[in-house]
């Protein structure tokens, strides 16, 4: 079996007083699709902040690619989150100034590209999620369904190694979430986007390849790591 | 749900007396529909037939009610095989899932682990469903969507079982 693309080692975390994670193991593999489940409060979106490197640990580690993360300054985790990770949250967090093909380039033009081609870039998105001709909308324009796909659109733009989605579906109706959920897995499967999917719908949880249960700030694999 | 396993995971605990097994049947699986005197020993006669349980040696005062009844090593492999299988994930097994958590807690066996390996069953079975759906008709996405919803029902529950284990621990035992 190979090494795990992305691996949290025991990592505990506490917010002041209140323990978040108390020693969570978790390992994905390249071009997987891990549900996180666990019921609220349970500490699942900790563990996925931790393993993003939006927040530091307090003990245990946190490996990418080979690479330990946990330690790095916040200086070195935001351009590690920049360059190889993607964002999808339960709320689109699109920015409202902008349009929808704007917000779509932003992590193209944070990265350094030139606007014209992060735009061109950004474009090619909306056929392929559905969204033609919403490209110069604003998000206060735009249908729960649709500000979320423009933000699925955002989170897979500059081809992260990882996308990071937290209650993707959780603002959406049965069907449009289903829809959004569709378009996730097949998009982070053609480009060979790893995703880690935290989620409290069994549904949801079912577009992935497997899952992983946060209880008590405690990771339990249900499922192995499939062999490869 | 099968009478005959519960009276084994009953007598797992400890020999009993056909009274003994009516009454702990009633009061935890009956639900309302007591189980038939009648039923009971038909049952434990299939059992003893099969070697699953045998009858002790009758006690003084000899009635029907007065023999005990001890399960085999047979009878015992049967119930443990039973209790750790997860149950094919099909909707409407209600009766199944809270038998075998009555029964692991009252046995003080893992129940927990029952429940993740249960709740592992159904959601594989949920993304076979999800695959159908995705890959399928629409009226292939009806039907998978209606196991679908029969099946996130039970993971409900098996969550609200699971944070509840101790509390029915405690309930099913203090008898």
């Amino acid at each position: 079996m190979t090494a795990p693309l992305l691996e949290a080692r025991g990592v505990t975390l506490s917010f002041g007083e209140t323990p978040a994670l108390r020693g969570a193991d978790l390992a994905v593999d390249a071009g997987e699709v891990l549900a996180v489940m666990g019921p609220s409060g349970s500490g699942k979106s900790t563990l996925l902040h931790c393993l993003a490197g939006i927040l530091a640990p307090d003990g245990g580690e946190v490996h990418f690619d080979g690479r330990r993360i946990d330690r790095l300054g916040e200086q070195e985790r935001s351009t590690l989150r920049r360059d190889s990770f993607g964002f999808v949250f339960q709320f689109g967090q699109l920015v409202p100034e902008l349009s929808a093909e704007e917000n779509v380039a932003l992590p193209l033009l944070l990265g350094g590209a030139r606007r014209a081609d992060a735009l061109a870039r950004a474009r090619a998105w909306f056929p392929k999620l559905g969204l033609d001709g919403l490209e110069r909308r604003r998000s206060g324009e735009l249908s729960g369904g649709q500000a979320q796909r423009v933000a699925l659109a955002r989170g897979l733009v500059a081809e992260p190694r990882v996308l990071f989605a937290d209650e993707p579906t959780g603002a959406l109706d049965s069907l449009t979430g289903e829809h959004v959920m569709d378009l996730l897995v097949d998009s982070a499967r053609s480009q060979g986007t790893t995703v880690v999917l935290v989620t409290h719908e069994a549904r949801i949880a079912a577009y992935a390849d497997r899952e992983t249960i946060v209880r008590d700030g405690r990771a339990t694999s249900l499922t192995g790591r499939a062999a490869r | 749900m099968s009478v005959s396993l519960t009276l084994l995971g009953l007598l797992e605990r400890e020999p009993s007396h056909g009274y003994d097994l009516k009454r702990d049947y009633d009061a935890f699986f009956g639900r309302g529909k007591p189980l038939p005197f009648g039923q009971v020993y038909a049952t434990l006669g299939r059992l003893a037939r099969d070697g699953k349980v045998v009858v002790g040696d009758p006690e003084a005062g000899d009635g029907p009610d007065r023999k005990r009844y001890v399960i085999t090593e047979a009878g015992a492999t049967e119930f443990e095989d039973w209790l750790s299988e997860p149950v094919a994930a099909e909707p409407h097994l209600q009766t199944v899932l809270f038998s075998k958590v009555v029964l692991a807690l009252m046995l003080g066996r893992d129940a927990e682990r029952y429940l993740d390996t249960q709740r592992a069953a159904h959601l594989k079975r949920m993304r076979e469903l999800t695959e159908v759906k995705r890959s399928g008709s629409l009226v292939d996405a009806l039907l998978a969507d209606h196991g679908l919803f029969h099946l996130e029902s039970d993971l409900r529950w098996i969550d609200l079982t699971a944070a509840r284990l101790d509390a029915l621990a405690a309930e099913v035992t203090a008898r």
